[in-house]
């Protein structure tokens, strides 16, 4: 029989909390981490998008001064979430060379490239800072993990746009599956709150204009959504076989049971309105899982408050569940934290290991006027589970046509 | 204009001191960069980029290797400014 695999830390900087206690009572009580950027830049270059889930916690309250100063926002978050993470786990001690990072951004350093970039246009390319390249990398942030725990059984950074770091949770099995690998560190983060992303976002038409009522601008599932909501943050999880971590005697919150991930090579953008790849990767993290889909007792949905998007989900959940999807509380959680892109998949596989841990699942915010074509049983405020073993699924899926699933299952000793 | 030595290591010490934020007192002329202040390649980049910034002047692409101290540095600056 296959090992498990299980989760043994986890770690998490959000625009609702700066650790994951916090971030975790903020989504319960419903508090929403949506605010009015208060940034000259705003006005300066006339964005249509006034708002976006800004850092709870400033990645620098935490960081020392050469760290902030050699890391991009990205890996400041990423360093933040997975030094949170390390610790929770009781700080393995691993061999390096046993020890992988798994670690996604969706964008990597746009705030040091398009500075780099601005400093160029002012003056010589002398000028340009020596960290620029470093700093800007996509790999920079699950390099500067790697650093921080000793990683030597290799760093990878996996980028699938909003998909990434729940596919880098899904490629953390087969990293510990290999045998060569004792402790994974997975997970995601993003910080790109910066005027260029913001304006091609909204460019596209996928950001909400809600400018005057930010906080319920995120709204899955209502009639009356109108488009996503930037966030910036990070999470990381720690994952190792479940032997490893009963031997160290390590605390265990749930186990990783399965992964999927598909690719619709429909339309870069556009989702496949059949929702076939989101559906086959939902049913491949199931079936790994070695569970059918009437097994899933909960999802944590990408539920993004795009028109096309929350409707394609819903399509492909169908396809899946079927009727029996009527019994499954779903939960859209970028409600409340607004949507961290590259690193959304890792806090939303947070919430669901804590719902299954806690037995209790996280409301959806802003559900004001629920759109009829979406007939979903929406969580809309703290719902307990009983007692025993449940199976629940995170989605996530990106620009490009990529598709990941992650299941966790309950952890009963 | 040219700068004193004086004024030249105390901007110095200003760019070190926001690099590594070591204490601007613990940064003095014979202070071996590498050893004493356990500045590395890149931060060395970065506080020639910076100098270079402040004080209007370049620094030869092989300059680095020739910069063991603070004081070496003020040296090449006080020297090589216009």
């Amino acid at each position: 029989m296959t090992s498990k695999i299980v989760v043994t830390g986890l770690g998490a900087t959000t625009p609702i909390g700066g650790d994951v206690a916090s971030t975790w009572a903020a989504l319960l009580a419903g508090e929403s981490g949506i605010s009015t950027l208060e940034f000259e830049w705003v006005a300066r270059h006339q964005l249509p998008v006034t708002f976006a889930g800004q850092a709870k916690v400033p990645a620098k309250d935490t960081l020392s001064h050469k760290e902030s100063k050699r890391l991009d926002p990205s890996s400041q978050f990423a360093l933040v979430a997975a030094r949170e993470a390390w610790a929770d786990a009781g700080a393995p001690d691993v061999a390096p060379e046993r020890i992988a990072v798994e670690f996604s951004t969706g964008i990597g350093g746009v705030w040091t490239l398009l500075d780099a970039y601005d400093s160029l246009n002012q003056g010589e390319a002398r000028h340009i800072s020596p960290m620029t390249v470093p700093m800007l990398m996509p790999n920079g942030p699950a390099a500067a993990i790697g650093m921080e725990i000793s990683a030597r059984g290799g760093i990878r950074t996996t980028v699938s746009a909003c998909a990434s770091s729940t596919e880098a949770i899904a490629n953390a099995i087969t990293r510990l599956r290999s045998g060569d690998i004792d402790v994974v560190v997975a997970g995601g983060c993003e910080a790109a709150i910066h005027p260029l992303p913001i304006a091609a976002f909204a460019s596209m038409h996928a950001l909400s204009r809600r400018n005057d009522d930010p906080t319920t601008a995120s709204r899955p599932y209502d009639i009356n959504r109108d488009g996503f909501v930037m966030g910036e943050g990070g999470a990381a999880i720690v994952l190792e076989l479940e032997e490893h971590a009963l031997a160290r005697g390590a605390k265990i919150y749930a186990e990783l049971a399965g992964g999927g991930v598909t690719s619709d090579a429909y339309h870069i953008t556009a989702p496949d309105p059949e929702g076939s790849g989101a559906a086959r990767a939902m049913l491949q993290a199931i079936a790994m899982a070695g569970a059918k889909p009437t097994d899933v007792m909960h999802i944590n949905a990408h539920a993004t408050s795009t028109a096309v998007g929350d409707i394609a989900e819903y399509n492909a959940m169908k396809k899946v569940f079927g009727d029996h999807l009527a019994n499954i509380p779903v939960t859209g959680t970028k409600s409340a934290t607004g949507h961290l892109l590259g690193g959304t998949g890792a806090i939303e596989a947070i919430f669901v290991i804590l719902a299954l841990h806690h037995k209790v699942l996280p409301p959806t915010i802003n559900l004001f006027d629920q759109d009829p074509a979406i007939p979903l049983d929406v969580v809309t405020k703290p719902r307990p589970i009983p007692a025993g073993p449940a199976l629940a699924i995170s989605n996530s899926f990106g620009f490009g046509g990529h598709n990941a699933v992650v299941a966790f299952r309950s952890y009963e000793g | 204009m040219a700068h004193s030595n004086e004024e030249i290591l105390a901007g110095l010490v200003e760019i070190i001191n926001e690099e590594t934020s070591l204490p601007a007192e613990t940064i003095e002329l014979g202070k071996s960069l590498q050893d004493d202040l356990d500045i590395d390649s890149l931060s060395m980049l970065t506080i020639m980029t910076d100098a270079e910034k402040k004080f209007g002047m370049r620094f030869d692409d092989n300059a680095s290797s020739t910069l063991n101290t603070v004081g070496d540095v003020v040296e090449y600056i006080a020297k090589t400014q216009a």
